[in-house]
């Protein structure tokens, strides 16, 4: 573990960093950090589900998507508000993960990986050939900023700091929910479900309000990506998106709530830095899919505390990938 | 009438392609227990390498053999240098084939560009013949019975040979077989590189079929890790079975409810999966 202070004051130091130096940036650096910030709260909430309960879904942008496509639709076509928005684009993630989770929480280890991808096959699918309802591959486009009473978010800088509050906002609420009891009785599933049945815990609610919960928090995401793309489409919901997410997760350090924020950052940066560049991007990003599992299995955190562990001459490693196995 | 009886040709000859695709899929799963992402990028790999044969020789039955065993052998390597390393670990599996399929379809449009193409099939395979009111194509006639050929060999290969009894033990308990002084690990680098050969011999066929493109890695993945997740993992008849249904599905669900047709095909899965999490075939 880095020492409480001295973490406190890390993120004290990039939270402050983050809040002033906007102003200051040209527009292209902004887009950049509201991307990587919208996406980091895309990847905390898959963190919930993979680093702290042991669940790895592989269709963790169903949640996303539908949210960012309650978004498009109620925007384009009912001209509805911040607040309706955000209430329906929620209640839509929440609703589709109380569905599903109640077929996928009743399987483990690599079926859980394969139903998840199934049912969220089913989401793509609509949004791919519901046409009439969802343009189908042309995408909704046009979805306007939204105003909040008197204040427009049309402004690049002005949708940064939309996007930092509900950031820090989520940040906030993961926290207290990791170390809540309730996140603690996770952490255990995690380490032994099998412990934590006979210990009189249910089992399969926690991991079922987990679910809940990694969703909501993603259709958090989704509803800010589709304000800010202006344009949502079935790439929203698509197999990559989720397997993008959890090389975030597992690029920044699984079980940690910095972790798959940093590697948000990172991946979000690379693949419009590196796009910039070359036009081989793709084949860049599938060298850094291979490389975080070669070179960093436990992530960019894990990899830090390891070393420091090291130094203290402690073996106790975080929950990384190792840990998740079937 | 007409249209239930091409409709259902059309299916099951789909559902036939998918069988090549996905009886691969689930004899690496059973035996390795590795949800493979790039195993889409083996039908399009598979598809590209048949193509270049066809266009350099001519010579379609070259093309078949050529295409899949140039994946084949790429198989053994990934499997070999890479996969091997992350026993157990599901999610570094996912990540990295992730990664080698990412590869595969960039390599892929660099060398063979982003035209689609269709695999120029021999004048025997092409054309139509008609039954009273119905018009079948030659074609689709032909991965019938090159499906059917595949699973009757697979069949007998796994239920009557000694290599085929020792992979069905390495399926049913790995560690068990190893006990008994099976190699696993050379059993499951023989898999792996039979899948992935299963893969890009679909590819290749498929080439001719609905042709090679960009991206059909990707479309086609799916539709194989459903028809192994409804059939059952490592399951041999829950790929038969699987296939034929999802081909059928997929095929009325497009001509009957196109809006809602990738609906109508996942959504019966989800519920097959509701009642039997394991698939119709599948042991715990």
């Amino acid at each position: 573990m880095m020492g409480g202070r001295r973490r406190i004051l890390a993120l004290l130091a990039v939270g402050g960093l983050l809040v002033v130096l906007p102003p200051f940036l040209s527009a292209y650096p902004l887009t950049l950090l509201t991307q990587g910030l919208i996406f980091a709260v895309f990847a905390m909430s898959l963190d919930l589900l993979l680093g702290y309960t042991g669940l790895a879904s592989l269709g963790h942008a169903a949640y996303f998507g539908v949210a960012a496509y309650v978004v498009a639709l109620m925007t384009t076509l009912h001209q509805a508000g911040f607040w309706t928005c955000l209430v329906l684009a929620l209640l839509a993630a929440i609703v589709l993960s109380a569905t599903f989770g109640l077929v996928a929480i009743r399987a483990v280890g690599v079926y859980f990986l394969m139903i998840t991808l199934a049912l969220a096959m089913v989401v793509w699918g609509l949004a791919f050939r519901w046409v009439s309802l969802t343009q189908g591959d042309t995408g909704i486009s046009g979805v306007p900023r939204p105003t909040l009473g008197p204040w427009s978010f049309a402004h690049q800088t002005a949708f940064y700091y939309l996007t930092l509050v509900t950031f820090l906002v989520a940040f906030g609420l993961l926290l207290l929910i990791v170390r809540s009891p309730f996140g603690m009785s996770l952490r255990g599933i995690r380490e032994s479900e099998g412990r934590m049945r006979c210990l009189g815990y249910n089992v399969w609610l926690h991991k079922y309000l987990a679910f809940i919960l990694a969703a909501t928090f993603a259709g958090l995401a989704g509803f800010l990506w589709a304000y800010y793309n202006g344009f949502v489409s079935p790439v929203e919901v698509q197999l990559i998106t989720s397997v993008e997410t959890l090389l975030m997760v597992a690029l920044g350090g699984p079980g940690t709530l910095v972790g798959p924020a940093l590697g948000a950052g990172i991946i979000v940066f690379l693949k419009n830095f590196v796009s910039v560049y070359t036009k081989r991007w793709l084949l860049i990003l599938g060298g850094v899919y291979i490389g975080v599992i070669l070179f960093a299995p436990q992530g960019l955190i894990g990899a830090l505390r390891e070393r420091q562990s090291q130094d203290r001459k402690s073996s106790r490693y975080p929950a990384g990938i190792k840990g998740d196995t079937a | 009438m007409e249209f239930w009886v091409t409709q259902s040709f059309n299916g099951v000859s789909y559902g036939a392609l998918l069988f090549l695709l996905a009886s691969g899929l689930t004899l690496i799963f059973g035996v390795m227990r590795i949800v493979n992402l790039a195993h889409g990028s083996y039908f399009l790999v598979g598809g590209y390498m048949g193509l270049t044969t066809v266009w350099r020789t001519g010579n379609f039955p070259l093309a078949l053999f050529t295409g899949s065993l140039a994946v084949a052998l790429i198989g053994i390597g990934m499997e070999r240098l890479f996969l091997r390393r992350l026993k157990n670990q599901v999610l570094a599996q996912v990540l990295m084939t992730m990664g080698f399929a990412l590869i595969f379809q960039d390599l892929s449009l660099l060398i063979w560009g982003g035209d689609p193409y269709t695999i120029p099939v021999p004048p025997l395979l092409r054309g139509s013949f008609r039954l009273s009111l119905v018009v079948f194509p030659v074609y689709r006639l032909f991965i019938i019975l090159a499906a059917t050929a595949v699973g009757i060999a697979l069949w007998l290969f796994l239920e009557k040979t000694r290599a085929g009894a020792t992979i069905r033990a390495a399926v049913d308990d790995g560690e068990m077989a190893q006990g008994v002084g099976i190699n696993v690990p050379v059993v499951s680098m023989g898999v792996f590189a039979l899948g992935a050969f299963l893969a890009a011999l679909g590819g290749v066929v498929g080439g001719g079929f609905i042709g090679v493109y960009p991206g059909v890695d990707f479309e086609v993945l799916p539709y194989a890790f459903v028809v192994v997740i409804v059939g059952g993992l490592g399951s041999l008849p829950g790929a038969i079975v699987g296939s034929l249904l999802v081909g059928l599905l997929d095929n009325f669900g497009k001509a009957l409810f196109p809006e809602l047709s990738y609906f109508t095909l996942f959504a019966p899965m989800a519920v097959i999966l509701a009642l039997r999490p394991t698939g119709l075939f599948g042991k715990v």
